[in-house]
């Protein structure tokens, strides 16, 4: 398919595939076991600008948008998604200082997370809030130059690795959900810790760890915005990073695609190939079409997004719900055709069904993110006029 | 610094096949990759350039397309590449090419280090190098691994030999043909292919390198290849590729379909 890319986004795809062909490719299965963050791919990435392709010129990034890294994670996602994820989640500790940071933090922060030397992360999710973010306990009270942080952060990507890390913590508990705000805490801050290492089903060569804070202080000018914003910049960051997430899908599924279709050309039963069978045929067929409907939706709602729409909270949901699904499905099938040999280690095609299970789980479940849809549809038909019944 | 690096086109060997009747390289078709060692030349000019800065031109002998080979090493982060090319060229033994090449490096003036791989893939002579140090009289160290310029109008080189590994102390200009040991080559930058895409190679021919046609190409040579035999074929032949545990698999996979006796 041609999806009509300019001249730089063919040269991204180009860039990416030849690091996950040569770099990821031939690794992945042993940071797989051996669950060990990869750092060596990170540099690598970095070197090749990627860290920065959403970031603006002036900041040292490459001045793309959503679509740019999208075609990125996409190609690393189809060799590895734990080492994609790494990656993407600089880019979602990065959104709030970008969308909502001052000019001072902004010049700060952005050049050394475009340039690859610190990475970000994004510090959300608690013991006790998770889909349900109003649950939030980590609370920020200002004294004097300062805000001190309490509380802790769980199953946070990059969590120990990076060095910048946008934490929501409560300021006003009595607000509700106004009363929370988005904060850069850095790694060496006094009071900031990190817990153990979590071990995961799939995306193994990611680190997920437990963000600490025990009186943590920070400086008062590391708030985001204003107090108060911390929804909000939640939410516009979700709408940036869920297109990245559903390419994650998109490049999983075809990594499982190549492989399944590979395989079923080869593997002779009944004197025959097992792709001369219908049963086969059908299953790759489905496979395709469903990788390929994912990736156009992905692609033109990314498009769309870096034109700058009003509202895009329900065309990013919808890329994350049905790549994520299509991703799972996809993974699924593959190790059905591979039958035994697929659901051995010798076969990537297990791991990538281990991995995919996340897609349908982090920034936002699945069923978050058709609640979403949902409430979208609802606001937009309440808002017409004309009836169609 | 300016740091030269010299680089050959060669057939991707993964793909090499003999014309049986001719006995010379069956090109069509089999795609160009640069000579690997070149590529780990590249890597040691531009580490050279990420740690002390230095200016890093890229040259190759040989027809137009070798202007894509050229680009691709912009990509990497090298400054200018350089193409010499002209009818006169062809045929060139390694003589013709090391004088081709010098005659290059004269033209640019202002050269002090000049980087090859230890060989190329494809004629296997590693002669090219130290040849163009001696048309250039320029000192010269063959199979370095480690370069060290830290100390201002020397080098110092490590060498890797059968004995062992040698330390030499070059004054510069001087020129070094490298092994894989520098360093495997970087992947491409985005910022850098992009400029690649637009950049302008430089092509001279005899006229712009103030060269003899006579000197250069089959007339410049004074080695012939005669005849070129393939030694023959030995029956099926398969060549497992991947990791070791993937290639013990298949190997596996291979016997037992020969039904080898026991598996």
């Amino acid at each position: 398919m041609d999806y009509f890319l300019t001249e730089e986004q063919k040269m991204i795809q180009e860039l990416t595939e030849q690091i996950a062909r040569e770099k990821i490719r031939p690794i992945r299965a042993e940071l797989d076991e051996s669950e060990e963050f990869p750092w060596e791919i990170m540099r690598t990435l970095a070197q090749a600008d990627l860290f920065g392709l959403y970031i603006p010129e002036q900041y040292g990034g490459m001045g793309g948008g959503v679509f740019d890294n999208c075609l990125a994670v996409e190609k690393l996602g189809e060799a590895c998604i734990g080492i994609a994820t790494s990656f993407a989640a600089s880019g979602l500790g990065a959104y709030p200082i970008l969308l909502f940071g001052s000019e001072e933090m902004k010049q700060k922060y952005l050049p050394q997370i475009a340039s690859g030397k610190r990475l970000a992360a994004f510090g959300l999710t608690e013991p006790g809030a998770g889909s349900d973010v109003s649950g939030i306990r980590t609370v920020a009270v200002k004294d004097g130059d300062s805000y001190v942080l309490n509380g802790s952060k769980q199953w946070i990507t990059n969590g120990g690795e990076s060095e910048i890390y946008s934490v929501l913590a409560i300021t006003d508990r009595a607000k509700g959900p106004r009363g929370a705000s988005f904060f850069v805490v850095e790694k060496g801050d006094p009071g900031f810790f990190f817990g153990k290492k979590e071990k995961k089903l799939g995306i193994r060569a990611s680190a997920t760890r437990e963000l600490i804070f025990q009186d943590c202080r920070i400086p008062a000018d590391r708030l985001i915005a204003k107090e108060g914003m911390g929804f909000i910049i939640a939410m516009k960051t979700f709408d940036k990073s869920r297109p990245g997430i559903a390419a994650l899908g998109v490049g999983l599924a075809q990594g499982a695609l190549d492989i399944a279709v590979e395989y079923a050309r080869k593997r002779v039963q009944f004197e025959k190939p097992i792709i001369s069978f219908q049963a086969i045929q059908h299953k790759l067929a489905d496979m395709a079409v469903k990788t390929e409907a994912a990736r156009a939706l992905v692609y033109s709602v990314a498009r769309y997004m870096d034109s700058e729409p009003r509202e895009v909270s329900k065309v990013a949901a919808m890329t994350k719900v049905f790549a994520g699904d299509v991703a799972m499905e996809v993974s699924t099938n593959a190790v059905q055709v591979l039958g035994g040999y697929g659901y051995m280690k010798d076969y990537p095609v297990e791991k990538m069904m281990r991995d995919a299970k996340i897609l349908q789980i982090y920034e936002g479940t699945n069923e978050i993110q058709r609640n979403i849809i949902g409430q979208e549809l609802n606001k937009e038909y309440g808002r017409l006029k004309e009836s169609f019944i | 610094m300016h740091i030269v690096v010299c680089i050959k086109q060669v057939p991707d060997t993964k793909n090499v096949r003999i014309d049986p009747d001719t006995h010379t390289l069956v090109r069509q078709g089999v795609e160009s990759i640069i000579n690997p060692f070149d590529m780990f030349a590249i890597e040691g000019a531009l580490k050279i350039k990420d740690q002390n800065g230095a200016r890093v031109t890229v040259v190759t002998m040989g027809p137009p397309q070798a202007s894509e080979a050229l680009r691709e090493t912009l990509g990497l982060g090298v400054d200018d590449a350089v193409l010499l090319s002209d009818r006169a060229f062809a045929g060139s033994d390694t003589w013709a090419t090391s004088t081709t090449l010098s005659a290059a490096i004269r033209k640019m003036g202002d050269v002090d280090l000049i980087l090859c791989g230890k060989q190329a893939v494809d004629g296997d002579t590693a002669q090219v190098g130290p040849e163009m140090a001696a048309l250039l009289d320029v000192p010269y160290a063959t199979f370095v691994k480690n370069i060290d310029t830290r100390e201002s109008g020397f080098v110092k080189v490590v060498r890797q030999t059968d004995e062992g590994t040698e330390v030499w102390r070059l004054q510069l200009p001087a020129l070094m043909t490298v092994i894989k040991e520098l360093g495997e080559p970087r992947v491409p930058s985005l910022r850098h292919k992009m400029r690649a895409k637009k950049a302008e190679v430089a092509v001279w021919g005899t006229a712009e390198l103030g060269l003899d046609p006579n000197s250069t190409g089959l007339s410049g040579s004074f080695t012939q290849v005669v005849r070129v035999f393939s030694p023959q074929r030995r029956g099926n032949r398969i060549q497992l590729e991947g990791s070791i545990e993937n290639q013990v698999e298949q190997l596996f996979q291979h016997l037992k379909k020969a039904r080898v006796p026991g598996l």
